[in-house]
């Protein structure tokens, strides 16, 4: 981290596409893509929670990212595809809606948050890099995961 | 974390539970030369350890100890107080230890007040015990050699982790059988490859499933024998490995000695702890779940059932109290016994305190055999101890126990003898891991419910006989002449599509889970249920650990995830519902006891299409009523009747409603006042036992009955009365003038509500009090009665005090008193008659009670 931090050169990010905002996520703390395939749905659970899947025996929680960013669900019928993340020895699956390319960045094009960015996207985001033609968000995993600021999005 | 620390961690605190254990047997059993060995090995090992790691502070702590040790090795006298300063000792180094966990380096802190402890009595042992002096037996010589050798061993070893590699000093000593056996030939494994492993096997059930799945559709094929095979193979290995999850019970009774030891001394009793069958293996899961309480039982035999050894000798017995802790398997159970000699539970005790914190009334305890009393003592807040001892008597204890061993799936049981002592048997399942659940269907999601849990599966709809029904949108079960709460788990978890509870069970054939949890029993509606199946438990995500409702979740052969529901978290949703079946448990049982009487019911249906009811009694006539002569005047229906106008009151419906030009009335009359009820359809009239099931809390609805097999509402009828009559009470007040002034305590609404009617029609003027409280009220307020009726058996002052209260009063004290019990018990007569009751009716004896009414009135002369 420190290292990274420090050499200009470094960062892997893969990124994703929800809402048609580009996101990245730290490509260390990606385990793997998949198509969530037979989700279960848990009741009672908060609404950021889609439910529940079977990965290769294991069972991963699946997190809606338009759901945690206070988004409207999906409308077009494409198939959704989710970035399994490991926390706390739990397997999450992250549902998006589409995986781009395996980017690495200059810590010179990164900026902190814009301060009239909203709250609930605040909460989650790292920062921001300039690409070139539009703008990628870095997501924040443990705060993406952070339960309790679940349950908020109403 | 170093990896040599970290080894040295885990086999340094494993050493020093042993410790605890042994240090405490040595104490009884000084001359035990095998067990000094191991005692001794194992504080050397640490000293040594620590030395070679460079942990100063336990090193020191450790010589301290290790030196005192030595005396004793040496022949020193063992005394309490030199053994309790090394059990701090060990406290200490344990707490050391945790510090050195947590942050890799020793905590800082000092010592100095153990090692000059350890030092002092070192030195006075050293003082009492001149070398040379002690006259030292054979054996004691061999042990001093054997453990010299052992020493010299000790310091000739490299590094920590070879002490497993010691001689064995002699076969003889039974000290430590399970690790001298197992030592040779096994490996330490992470919990964490444990896991993986199983889970890795869990998937390996799914695949073969899937496959298995696969040949079936497609028929013959050359895949059938090897699948087979694959599928035995997977069974095996799945077993092998719930196999090695598993620890032998002792793990968890290695505390038990020394906190045995410790209660005997703060208690000043005698106590032995007895430990049979050790080597019991349970899944360690379920090991860390009974860990906690299993001490608490140890603590309460300790405390309540062990005697002083004054009044243990004073009864015959040996000094020593005992306290038996044994573990077998049985099925696929493990069974856990507690058993100490002590005094036994007191019953007459625990009903005492059982009617004290209000728990049941007396009448009903009176009922109550031994056995089912002593179960008082699993509610929550209950302890019969006399003092709070630091010990026990909180009364936080017995239902947090039973609720542990419920959470994993186990039940309790209890037997206890006076004088003889009591046992508790605890049953657990083997294993967490792996259970039997029930696969059920909810609005199109499929949940598993733990099998151990379900008492029956009932199908309902409305051409079965065990119909649901529905009462003020609860909706309960009829099940063999009892109604069940039902919950419905569509409802329940919110699903969506769920539809209403009562559109669901108007179309479809349901299935009712009836499931038992601890004392509640309730019923839960599901769509269907598919089959049982062996599933493999698995923790809830974090993410939605606080959904109460799921205990955690499985994959299913075909690979899809469910979720495992809590019957305990279904229990409690039912709470509210319980309250009222443990009431109506009781009450209905009373009812039971009370009479053989029928109450004749006038059936009808209003509003809701669910049955009404009114006691026929209170009913004058039936009345059909052409709509047309329906009139309307001040603001009510009213129609002529006798020539009088008769108001028209209408339950729950409005005029016409029944679809006929004719309106059903049923006819109240209360003095010369009638007064209408339209209902919209009057359907039978039955003779049954009246047993109220549920009690509810709607305005003129009394409670839920079962009549003919179905759930009927009984229908309040002086609510309705009292709409009916409005101002014309005040022109009653005059005519009461001249009535019987009756003053009717009862603390039960039905009652009250069904006597009063009644009564009121016989031309008496009846006060209602709901308590004996409420009657004393009236009585300071000044208000004066002609003839009392009151219930024996009411929660807080019952009829008895209360008659025995009123004797005092001068003018109350010359009023007739009737007593009213839903028991015949010619003690609870006897006591009655005493406390000065002149009668004692049955409370369903309706005849009775107005000739006793009567009787009174002429003897008495009371309306005079």
């Amino acid at each position: 981290m420190m290292l990274a931090d420090l050499d200009q050169t470094s960062q892997g990010y893969v990124t994703v596409e929800t809402a048609g905002q580009l996101f990245g996520l730290r490509l260390e703390r990606v385990r793997d893509v998949f198509v969530p395939r037979g989700l279960s749905k848990i009741p009672l659970a908060p609404p950021e929670v889609a439910g529940l899947l079977n990965l290769r025996g294991r069972i991963v929680t699946a997190i809606d990212l338009r759901r945690r960013l206070g988004l409207p669900p999906r409308s077009d019928g494409s198939t959704p595809i989710a970035i399994g993340m490991e926390e706390r020895g739990e397997l999450y699956g992250l549902i998006v809606d589409r995986v781009g390319d395996v980017l690495r960045l200059k810590r010179s094009t990164y900026e902190a948050n814009p301060v009239n960015l909203d709250g609930r996207w605040t909460q989650v985001c790292a920062g921001v890099h300039r690409l070139e033609h539009q703008l990628m968000v870095v997501l924040d995993v443990e705060k993406v995961l952070d339960f309790s600021q679940f349950g908020m999005t109403v | 974390m170093d990896e040599l620390l970290g080894e040295f961690l885990t086999e340094t605190n494993e050493g020093l539970d042993q410790l605890d254990v042994e240090l405490v047997r040595f104490e009884q059993d000084p001359n035990n030369a095998e067990m000094l060995n191991t005692i001794f090995r194992l504080v050397h090992t640490v000293k040594g350890t620590c030395g070679f790691l460079g942990l100063a502070r336990l090193a020191k702590l450790a010589h301290a100890a290790e030196t005192l040790m030595g005396q004793y090795r040496d022949g020193a006298p063992v005394t309490v107080e030199g053994v309790s300063v090394i059990l701090k000792s060990i406290d200490r180094i344990k707490q050391i230890l945790e510090g050195l966990e947590r942050d890799g380096v020793e905590p800082q802190g000092s010592d100095a007040d153990l090692i000059g402890k350890l030092q002092a009595l070192a030195l006075s042992e050293d003082a009492v015990f001149a070398p040379g002096e002690a006259g030292l037996e054979d054996d004691r010589l061999s042990v001093h050699a054997a453990l010299d050798d052992l020493e010299r061993a000790w310091r000739a070893a490299p590094g920590p982790e070879e002490h497993f590699e010691l001689p064995e000093l002699d076969g003889s000593g039974d000290a430590n059988p399970r690790e001298s056996h197992a030592r040779a030939q096994t490996v330490r494994v992470s919990v964490d490859t444990l896991e993986h492993l199983m889970t890795t096997v869990s998937e390996l059930v799914l695949t073969r499933n899937q496959l298995l799945d696969l040949v079936r559709r497609t028929g013959e094929s050359e895949f059938k024998s090897p699948l087979q095979r694959l599928s035995t193979v997977t069974a095996e290995l799945q077993e092998g490995i719930m196999k090695a999850r598993m620890q032998p019970i002792a793990n968890a009774w290695q505390k038990l000695p020394r906190l045995v030891r410790e209660l005997s001394l703060e208690l000043d009793k005698k106590i032995d702890l007895d430990m049979i069958g050790a080597d019991t293996e349970l899944d360690r899961q379920v090991l860390e779940m009974i860990k906690d309480p299993l001490t608490h039982m140890i603590r309460n035999s300790a405390d309540h059932g062990i005697e002083s050894p004054a009044e243990r000798v004073r009864n015959g017995k040996s000094e020593v109290g005992r306290i038996k802790l044994s573990a077998y398997q049985q099925g696929g159970y493990i069974v856990i016994e507690v058993a100490d000699d002590g005094r036994g539970l007191d019953a007459e005790r625990i009903r005492a305190k059982a009617h004290e914190t209000g728990l049941a009334s007396l009448s009903e305890l009176d009922r109550l055999n031994d056995s089912d009393t002593f179960k008082f003592i699993f509610r929550p807040g209950f302890s019969t101890a006399n003092a709070v001892s630091s010990v026990s008597g909180r009364g936080v204890g017995m239902d947090v126990v039973r609720n542990n061993i419920e959470l994993i799936g186990g039940t309790v049981e209890l037997k206890s003898t006076s004088q003889a002592g009591t046992t508790f048997v605890i049953k657990i399942p083997l294993t967490l891991a792996i259970m039997a659940a029930l696969i059920v269907e909810a609005a199109g999601h499929r949940f598993a419910i733990p099998q151990f849990s379900v008492v029956e599966l009932v199908r309902t709809g409305n051409t079965s006989s065990h119909r649901v029904e529905v009462i003020n949108d609860t909706a309960v079960l009829r099940l063999r002449d009892k109604l069940l709460p039902l919950l419905d788990l569509a409802q329940l978890l919110k699903l969506e599509d769920a539809g209403t509870t009562f559109d669901r069970i108007a179309d479809k054939v349901l299935t009712a889970l009836v499931i038992q949890t601890g004392a509640r029993l309730f019923g839960v509606l599901v769509d269907f249920v598919f089959r049982t199946e062996e599933i493999v438990v698995k923790p809830m995500s974090s993410l939605v650990r606080h959904v109460s409702m799921f205990s955690g979740n499985t994959i299913l052969g075909d690979g899809s995830v469910i979720m495992i529901i809590d019957p305990n978290a279904l229990g409690s949703s039912a709470g509210a519902l319980d309250v009222q079946a443990e009431a109506v448990k009781s009450f209905a049982a009373s009812a039971q006891a009370a009479t053989e009487n029928k109450t004749a019911l006038l059936l009808f249906r209003a509003g809701t299409p669910s049955l009404k009811a009114v006691p026929l009694s209170l009913i004058t006539r039936l009345e059909g009523i052409p709509l047309s002569s329906i009139e309307r005047c001040n603001g009510e229906d009213v129609v002529q009747y006798r020539g009088a106008l008769m108001p028209l009151v209408y339950v729950e419906t409005e005029a016409g409603k029944g679809g006929d030009d004719v309106q059903p009335v049923l006819v109240l009359t209360e003095g010369d006042f009638h007064v209408g009820l339209a209902v919209d359809e009057i359907v039978d009239i039955v003779e049954e036992q009246l047993t109220i099931e549920l009690e509810a809390e709607a305005p003129g609805i009394i409670g839920a009955a079962i009549v003919k097999g179905k759930a009927v509402e009984m229908v309040d009828v002086s609510h309705y009365l009292g709409r009916g009559l409005g101002q014309r009470l005040a022109g009653k007040a005059e005519e009461a003038l001249r009535a019987v002034r009756l003053l009717l305590i009862d603390d039960s609404q039905f009652f009250r509500s069904m006597l009063a009617p009644l009564l009121a029609a016989r031309g008496y003027e009846v006060t209602l009090a709901g308590s004996a409280e409420e009657a004393l009220a009236l009585k300071d307020k000044g208000v004066v009665f002609d003839l009392i009726v009151s219930d024996l058996d009411m929660p807080g002052m019952d009829g008895i005090a209360l008659a025995e209260r009123l004797k005092a009063d001068p003018t109350w004290g010359k009023t007739p008193l009737i007593a009213l019990s839903s028991h015949s018990n010619p003690r609870l007569i006897e006591r009655s008659r005493a406390a000065g009751f002149v009668n004692y009716v049955g409370k369903f004896d309706r005849q009775k009670l107005i000739h006793a009414i009567e009787d009174c009135c002429r003897q008495w002369g009371a309306a005079a």
